[in-house]
């Protein structure tokens, strides 16, 4: 198993290597000309007012927390789904359902505030 | 052994004879680090291929769908278009925007495509017979390994979008994070479902849990997978990331050259990898009959993809606010209920009535697949109600002012 953890680690390297060959083709082939206005930043032509790096919706991170939540909490499902059918009976059943309803506890106290509205 | 079928494992086991024992004498070690290397190399350059080949094909197909003919001028029907790409990506020039943080925009490109292509490394291309698995490698935890190496051209967009100096794709950045993240949690739940039917994580495994193809037991599990999948591999109707019409090109406008191509690479690449799955984990992977296991497994992902193809040729773009409610509203709920509806019913179904995945394989797929259409019959219904209440919401909201000026003299006097 240690051997087919270490082809991904080769793949890596192979794969890095196999994409940054045209790219680096591509370096050394392309013109380099570079002027003032090709270097403008790109806005169908209009010039580009005040800062790029502002102030953002609130919005976009909220969802980026909700997703951590709902992302660690299935992270422990599949331990539990690996070893479903080798129990046999109701128990894992329980287990799970229990687990599931405090994950949708989780969401429908989201909904419920609001969270999940793109005002 | 088939010559036809085992092509690679003989290809594999002369050129381990030939570095080997039989001529060159190398170390064992050293031997099994060149073959490992050789691996990488073919599924790689597999990677590539399949990405020149499927730029070409959706091309045509959805020319094909939108009633024009597609390319048709470099070789017989623009076959030789992709070569011509090529050429002209490598030799175009590549600008920088000034102010653009220049280490991360290099870096990007080659994140995004590096990414997409390391799912491949445990997608199972044949069956295990005694000679390893038709795999790069086959991981224990492959399925897992997949859905973690499949959001890392989350972080390339990312690196993308902030390092451009450009608000336009700073924005295209923002939605691939709100985006992206969402669709992973509906993936992830639907995962779960399969692992917990097939009590593996090991891809080759779980085709051979599949007595009958998961499509069936399943069939509201691969809905999801597929739509969250689609989503996370950016395509239209999500291609949010790149709205054309509203952010120019999002988080690749300002790449141009081999590095906006790069971009390109990954999405298809990460396209074609979601296909590929979705044919392992509900299609029975390379199983199938006469054809070689290899041939199956590439027509079944391949009729995946054009489904794909299919609904980029004919769906309109999501807005943002009903791509975020549509997923965390619809699917994320869906997939829970769908978790504990499959448990359920297979613990009943297995316990109860006594029809085992191994015993009598069809019944208890086909029993399943009724629980399943009802429940995707009541989970439409309920979608379709919330969504005609949003837009008569919407109605009154909007239209208050309107009717007030449109409305008859008559009224207004009173």
């Amino acid at each position: 198993m240690l051997q087919d953890f270490a082809f991904v680690g080769i793949f890596v390297i192979v794969g890095t290597g196999l994409v940054a060959l045209p790219l680096i083709l591509n370096w050394l082939l392309a013109p380099k000309k570079p002027n003032k206005i090709k270097s403008e930043t790109y806005e169908c032509g209009m010039e580009t007012v005040g800062e790029t790096w502002v102030q953002f919706k609130a919005q976009y991170y909220i969802y980026a927390l909700v997703f951590a939540i709902f992302d660690i909490e299935t992270v422990f499902l599949f331990p539990w789904a690996v070893a479903y059918k080798q129990f046999g009976n109701i128990f894992p059943l329980l287990e799970m359902i229990l687990f599931v309803l405090i994950l949708a506890g989780g969401l429908i106290y989201v909904w419920r505030k609001g969270a999940l509205e793109w005002a | 052994m088939n010559p036809v079928n085992d092509i690679f494992i003989i290809i594999a086991n002369f050129l381990r004879t030939l570095l080997g024992a039989g001529g060159l004498h190398l170390a064992d070690w050293f031997v099994e680090l060149i073959m490992a290397v050789l691996r990488a190399a073919l599924l790689g350059t597999f990677a590539l291929l399949i990405f020149m080949i499927l730029t070409w094909i959706e091309r045509k197909v959805v020319a094909r769908i939108q009633d024009r003919l597609g390319p048709n001028v470099a070789g017989p029907w623009g076959i030789l278009l992709p070569i011509a790409d090529g050429i002209k990506m490598i030799v175009k020039e590549d600008t920088v925007p000034a102010g653009a943080d220049k280490a991360v925009f290099n870096l990007a490109p080659l994140v995004a495509a590096v990414a997409a292509m390391l799912v491949y490394a445990v997608i199972p291309f044949g069956p295990d017979t005694g000679h390893g698995a038709l795999a790069g490698a086959d991981l224990n935890i492959g399925i897992f390994y997949i859905l973690a190496v499949g959001a890392v051209s989350l972080i390339a967009i990312l690196m993308a979008g902030w390092s451009s100096n450009n608000k336009y794709a700073l924005v295209g950045a923002f939605r691939a994070v709100a985006e992206l993240l969402s669709y992973e949690v509906p993936q992830v739940l639907s995962i779960t479902v399969v692992v917990m039917l097939a009590g593996t994580m090991q891809m080759t495994q779980i085709v051979q849990a599949q007595t009958v193809p998961f499509i069936f037991p399943l069939f509201a599990t691969a809905i999801i997978f597929f739509i969250s999948g689609v989503a996370e591999s950016g395509r239209t109707p999500f291609d949010l990331v790149e709205a054309e019409s509203e952010i120019v090109a999002g988080y690749h406008i300002e790449y141009s050259a081999m590095k906006f191509s790069m971009f390109f690479l990954g999405e298809f690449v990460h396209a074609f990898a979601v296909c590929a799955v979705f044919a392992t984990v509900f299609l029975n992977g390379w199983e199938g009959p006469i054809l070689p296991p290899y041939v199956w497994f590439l027509i079944k992902s391949g009729a995946i993809f054009f489904i794909m193809m299919w609904i980029r040729g004919t769906l309109p773009r999501f807005r943002i606010d009903q791509l975020m409610a549509f997923n965390w509203k619809f699917l994320v709920p869906l997939s829970l209920v769908n978790l504990l509806v499959v448990a359920v019913a297979d613990t009943i179904v297995r316990t109860m009535l006594h029809f085992t995945p191994d015993g009598n394989p069809w019944v208890w797929g086909l029993i399943l697949f009724a629980v399943n259409l009802v429940m995707l019959f009541i989970a439409f219904g309920l979608l379709g109600r919330g969504a005609r209440r949003g837009i008569d919401d919407r109605r009154t909201i909007t239209r208050l002012p309107e009717d007030k000026a449109a409305a008859p003299a008559s009224a207004q006097a009173n």
